[in-house]
C-alpha cells in the first residue's frame, strides 16, 4: 500500500474521451427532476450544488470509487441547469465536496481542527500514515485518499474522521487502525462512537440526564404542570 | 439544576425513534393547529415574552427578528424562512443532535414560525458534510407531508406551507446568512453588503428571515408551556434553556441541555465528570465555539454560562460549545490552528480577511515556535485590529477574535518562546 498516486488532475482529452458522453442514469434523471422542484419556477441554479453531488455520486459508482466531476460532467450539469459552465464551476470549485480529481473507494477525512486536535486527531492521522496514506493522494491500490478537512461537527465525539458517507467517532490510534484494518477487509463498520461506552454524543458510561430515555420513550409531559398553571 | 421535564430534547441521544410516530409519543405536533390558532402576531409576541435570543451565536431576540418581515407579503415577492443548519463553527455540535434524534421538533417549529412570519415556504439549509443527518431529515420531512402536517392546510391549520431540505457542499461561510442565501441561490457562498438585510431582500430577492435550528426547533414547547416557563431559567435577558457541547478536556464529552446561566464548574461536573486532571489542571477555555476569544481558568470558573456572563469576560456565549483546554495544551498551537481554520474558510471576497488571516496564521505558526521577535506580538495584535470590523461579514472578526484572547491573556507564555528561541542565539554571539 506504500505507493502513492499522482496526485495531478487527469488529462482533459483523456477526461473528455472517458466522459465526454456523461448523462444521468434513469434514476437520477427523475431524481434530478424532484430537487429541481424545490425552487420557484426559473431559479433551478439554486438545483447546482445537489445536481453536483448527484453527479459526483454517479461517476464515484461508475468508477467504484468516491467520485469525483471530471469537467465534461459539470458541463453536463451546468447545461441541464440551463447555467453558463463558469458558474457551475465556481460553485465546483468553492465547496471542499467537490472532488476535483479522482479519489479512491474510501475518502478518509480527518478532521483536524482544535477540539479534535486537543482530543488526539494527530494519533488518528498517524495512524493512517501507518497505512502508507499521505495527505491529499491516494493508496496504490486505489483503496484510500487521505484529507485533513475542517471541522465536522462532532466535537463532542472528537477526534473523528468521515469516511464515505459515514462518521467514526472518539477514535484513538488503535480503533483508527481497526477501522482502516475492516475498511480494507470489505467489512462494514458500525459508525458513531468506536470502543467506548456510550451511543451517540451522551457522556460516556451512562446519561447524567433523562435516563427514562434509555429504556423507554418516555412523555415527560405528565411531569408538567405546577409551574405552568402558576403561569 | 434544570429538571429532566424541563427539558425540550428529550430524544437528544437518539436512544429513541426518531421519527414521527416516537416524536408524537413524546408530545410533538400535538394540535399544532391549536398553537397556530392564536394568531401570527400573538405567537410573535409570546416569543419576544419568551426572552428567547438566536441561538447560532449573534444572541439577536428572536420575536424581535420575526417582526422585521412584511406583515402583508405583496404578490410576487413572497416571505422566506430560512433555517440555519450548517452547523460548522469548530466546537459546535448541537444542531447535528436535533436532526438527526428530534427533527420533528424543528420541522414542527418551522411550520409555526414560518406561519408566524408570513412565509408560505421554508428551507432548511443543513451542511454538506452531514450527510446522515439530512437523510433522517429528508425522511422526517416526507412524513411530515405523509401525515398531512406540511403543505396544504398543513397539520389542519387551514394554513399551506412547504418545508425543503437543501444539502450544501462543505463551506464554513454559509454559515453566515447571507453567504447562505446566495448558496441557496446556486452561487458561491460569498456575503452580500448589507443593507439591505435579509428582512427587506433576501433569498430571490423576497423577505426572508433566517433561524439557527435551535431556535425554531424551541418554539414549539415555548408556545406549550408558556412565555413565563421559558423565561423562568438563566438569569435576566439570558433566558431559556440551552443545548451545550462540551469538548476537549473533559472527562466525558457530551452535547446536554441544561438552563442558560449555569456556572461553568457546575456544567463541567454535573456533565462532563469534570476536567481531566482535576480542576487545578484546567487552563483555559474557549466558551462559544472557535471564533469567541478563550477566557482563562481562574476568571470562568464560578462564570454564569450566558450571553452576558461571557461578554463581560470579553469573551462571549456563542453557540455554547465549550472547548476545554487543560495544562498539557500548547494553547498557541491550539489557536494557531484555529487561524489555519479562518484562513482554509475565508471566501476571499474582502482583502482585509483574504490577506488578513493567512498572514495571522503564519505569524501564529511562528510563535508556536517562538520564532519571531518581541515586538511582532504587538504587530499581530494590531493586524487583528485591521481585520476586525473592515470586513462584509464578521468571519474576519472571528479571525481576529482567539488571537486577541491569546494575546491577552498569554502574553508572558508567547514572550516565552519567543526569549527561549532566540537565548541560544545571543549566548552564541557573545
Amino acid at each position: 500500500m506504500a505507493d502513492i498516486l499522482p496526485n495531478s488532475i487527469p488529462d482533459l482529452d483523456e477526461v473528455r474521451a472517458r466522459w465526454g458522453s456523461f448523462a444521468w442514469t434513469a434514476e437520477n434523471q427523475a431524481q434530478a427532476r424532484v430537487v429541481v422542484g424545490r425552487y420557484p419556477p426559473g431559479r433551478q441554479h439554486s438545483a447546482i450544488i445537489p445536481l453536483l453531488d448527484m453527479a459526483q455520486r454517479q461517476v464515484g459508482a461508475e468508477t467504484g470509487t468516491q467520485g469525483w466531476l471530471p469537467i465534461p460532467v459539470i458541463e453536463f450539469v451546468a447545461k441541464y441547469l440551463d447555467m453558463p459552465y463558469i458558474r457551475a464551476y465556481e460553485v465546483a470549485t468553492f465547496y471542499t465536496m467537490f472532488n476535483l480529481r479522482p479519489v479512491g473507494r474510501f475518502h478518509v477525512q480527518v478532521c483536524g481542527t482544535t477540539p479534535c486536535m486537543l482530543r488526539g486527531s494527530d494519533d488518528v492521522l498517524a495512524a493512517c500514515y501507518a497505512k502508507g496514506m499521505k495527505k491529499g493522494q491516494t493508496t496504490g491500490d486505489g483503496l484510500f485518499t487521505l484529507s485533513e478537512v475542517e471541522c465536522l461537527g462532532a466535537c463532542a465525539n472528537a477526534p473523528m474522521v468521515q469516511i464515505n458517507d459515514d462518521n467514526y467517532e472518539d477514535l484513538t490510534f488503535d480503533t483508527t487502525t481497526a477501522l482502516l484494518d475492516a475498511l480494507a477487509r470489505g467489512e462494514a463498520p458500525k459508525p458513531g462512537p468506536q470502543g467506548v461506552d456510550r451511543r451517540t454524543s451522551d457522556p460516556e458510561g451512562g446519561v447524567t440526564t433523562l435516563p427514562e430515555m434509555v429504556e423507554e420513550n418516555y412523555d415527560y409531559r405528565g411531569r408538567w404542570g405546577a409551574k405552568e398553571e402558576q403561569a | 439544576m434544570l429538571d429532566d421535564k424541563d427539558r425540550i430534547f428529550t430524544n437528544l441521544y437518539g436512544f429513541q425513534d426518531w421519527g414521527l410516530k416516537g416524536a408524537q409519543a413524546r408530545g410533538d405536533w400535538d394540535d399544532t393547529a391549536a398553537l397556530m390558532a392564536r394568531g401570527q402576531d400573538a405567537i410573535i409576541e409570546e416569543i419576544k415574552a419568551s426572552g428567547l435570543r438566536g441561538r447560532g451565536g449573534a444572541g439577536f431576540p428572536t420575536g424581535m427578528k420575526w417582526g422585521f418581515m412584511p406583515k402583508e407579503p405583496t404578490p410576487g415577492r413572497p416571505n422566506f424562512l430560512v433555517i440555519n443548519a450548517d452547523e460548522s463553527e469548530p466546537g459546535s455540535c448541537k444542531d447535528r443532535e436535533i436532526i438527526r434524534h428530534d427533527p420533528h421538533k424543528l420541522i414542527e417549529g418551522a411550520l409555526i414560525a414560518g406561519f408566524a412570519m408570513r412565509a408560505r415556504a421554508a428551507y432548511i439549509y443543513i451542511r454538506g458534510e452531514f450527510i446522515r443527518e439530512a437523510e433522517t431529515l429528508f425522511a422526517a420531512v416526507q412524513q411530515a407531508y405523509d401525515a398531512g402536517l406540511l403543505g396544504k392546510n398543513a397539520a389542519k391549520s387551514g394554513y399551506d406551507f412547504d418545508l425543503f431540505v437543501h444539502r450544501g457542499a462543505g463551506a464554513y461561510i454559509c454559515g453566515e446568512e447571507t453567504a447562505m442565501l446566495e448558496s441557496l441561490e446556486g452561487k458561491k457562498g460569498m456575503p452580500r453588503l448589507k443593507p439591505p438585510f435579509p428582512a427587506g431582500a433576501g433569498l430571490y430577492g423576497c423577505p426572508t428571515t433566517v433561524n439557527n435550528v435551535e431556535s425554531i426547533a424551541v418554539v414549539p414547547t415555548i408556545l406549550r408551556r408558556g412565555a413565563s416557563w421559558f423565561k423562568s431559567f438563566g438569569r435576566e435577558k439570558n433566558e431559556g434553556t440551552k443545548l451545550f457541547q462540551i469538548s476537549g478536556h473533559v472527562n466525558r464529552p457530551c452535547v446536554v441541555e441544561d438552563a442558560m446561566s449555569v456556572p461553568f464548574r457546575e456544567l463541567i461536573e454535573r456533565h462532563a465528570g469534570g476536567i481531566r486532571g482535576g480542576w487545578d489542571n484546567l487552563l483555559a477555555v474557549i466558551p462559544g465555539g472557535s471564533s469567541v476569544p478563550l477566557v482563562p481558568a481562574a476568571q470562568i470558573i464560578d462564570a454564569p454560562m450566558d450571553f452576558d456572563g461571557l461578554r463581560d469576560l470579553q469573551s462571549g456565549l456563542g453557540t455554547a460549545a465549550v472547548i476545554v483546554m487543560d495544562k498539557s495544551t500548547d494553547v498557541v498551537k491550539a489557536i494557531a490552528r484555529i487561524s489555519y481554520f479562518y484562513k482554509h474558510e475565508s471566501c476571499g471576497q474582502c482583502t482585509p480577511c483574504r490577506e488578513g488571516t493567512g498572514w495571522m496564521w503564519r505569524v501564529m505558526e511562528r510563535l508556536v515556535e517562538g520564532n519571531a521577535a518581541l515586538e511582532e506580538i504587538d504587530l499581530l495584535w494590531d493586524v487583528t485590529k485591521q481585520v476586525e470590523g473592515h470586513t462584509i461579514c464578521a468571519l474576519g472578526d472571528a479571525a481576529a477574535w482567539p488571537i486577541q484572547g491569546l494575546i491577552r491573556h498569554f502574553r508572558p507564555e508567547l514572550e516565552r518562546r519567543i526569549r527561549d528561541k532566540q537565548a541560544p542565539t545571543l549566548e552564541a554571539a557573545e
